[in-house]
């Protein structure tokens, strides 16, 4: 047994023994850990496959950015989880039924599959020109796909900026620096000069 | 020697583990939204395993792009999931009727 399929076991084990502990575990905190370690071992599947690249921006963006906002989300609310649990074994038998015909259907689905027949997989894909994998990607990135490639940045920048729209909340009653009002102010509407008779005192 | 096979059976046990999920998880919506994640994951280890086996690289790229729209995908889902909580006190999906759909 060569190191590559020790490790592709490895990972392949841990991938799914981790995403079974995703949707069972009791703790949504713990949900969200093993969804991490799902991505990591995701991730070294990817570089058996020689994707460096995609593997790298899998641990920075899933495990970075993703998997930190729901560890945020789910520590924010204060939510009763066990109320929320209840009614998981009633829904045990419908969704291992519809597990078992998803399954199903996909391995007819690829066995029946011939690989464009003639295809041979001589192996793993190495870019051309002892190009690097992150090269590869980039060169067809920046010059086939570049409309898409644009697109999804602006895709990022939407849902940013719903992002922000939806959760933005202006508070009533709070007292806040209004640097304008405070720039607008001169001494004409800011003081008052006032002559008092002796022993009276001023009103404000 | 480990094939394309061996990949595609991974995914596919995946995306079938990310179905059950939403199944099991039916008033958590924030376990919901995991299994998402999940589903799109197996759909990236196709994407590339295909490109990979296939000498092309256009799988991978497709699968940047999965990865872009599931970043953002949680982003809105959260983002709404937060503003839920604070109107209704409460994140269980089978309570959320106000629209009356």
């Amino acid at each position: 047994m060569t190191t590559a399929v020790f490790a592709f076991y490895l990972f392949a084990t841990v991938l799914l023994v981790s995403a079974v502990l995703v949707i069972t575990a009791r703790n949504p905190v713990h949900s969200v850990l093993w969804l991490i370690v799902s991505f990591f071992n995701a991730a070294g599947l990817f570089v058996l496959l020689g994707a460096e690249f995609l593997a790298m921006l899998l641990v920075i963006v899933y495990v970075g950015a993703v998997a930190v906002l729901f560890l945020f989300v789910v520590m924010m609310l204060d939510v009763d989880f066990a109320t929320l649990r209840s009614g998981m074994g009633r829904y045990l038998p419908f969704g291992l039924a519809v597990a078992g015909v998803i399954l199903g259907e996909i391995l007819l689905a690829t066995s029946g599959w011939l690989g464009g027949a003639g295809v041979a997989f001589p192996g793993l894909g190495v870019p051309p020109d002892g190009m690097s994998n992150t090269q590869w990607i980039g060169s067809q990135l920046y010059t086939r796909y570049v409309f898409i490639f644009a697109n999804s940045g602006l895709v990022l920048l939407v849902s940013m900026i719903g992002a922000i729209v939806l959760t933005h909340r202006q508070r009533l009653g709070t007292k806040r620096q209004d640097v304008a009002a405070q720039v607008a102010r001169t001494p004409a509407n800011a003081t008052r000069t006032t002559q008092p008779a002796l022993g009276q005192g001023v009103e404000l | 020697m480990i094939g394309l096979s061996h990949y595609l059976a991974v995914s596919a046990a995946l995306f079938v583990l990310g179905v059950l999920g939403i199944f099991l998880n039916r008033k958590n919506i924030i376990i919901i939204l995991m299994s998402i994640e999940l589903i799109l994951l197996a759909v990236n280890i196709n994407f590339i395993a295909f490109s990979s086996f296939l000498h092309q690289v256009h799988g991978q790229i497709f699968a940047m792009f999965v990865l872009t729209v599931a970043a953002g995908e949680a982003a809105i889902g959260l983002a709404i999931l937060v503003i839920y909580f604070r109107n209704r006190g409460t994140i269980a999906v089978d309570e959320a009727d106000m629209l009356k759909g």
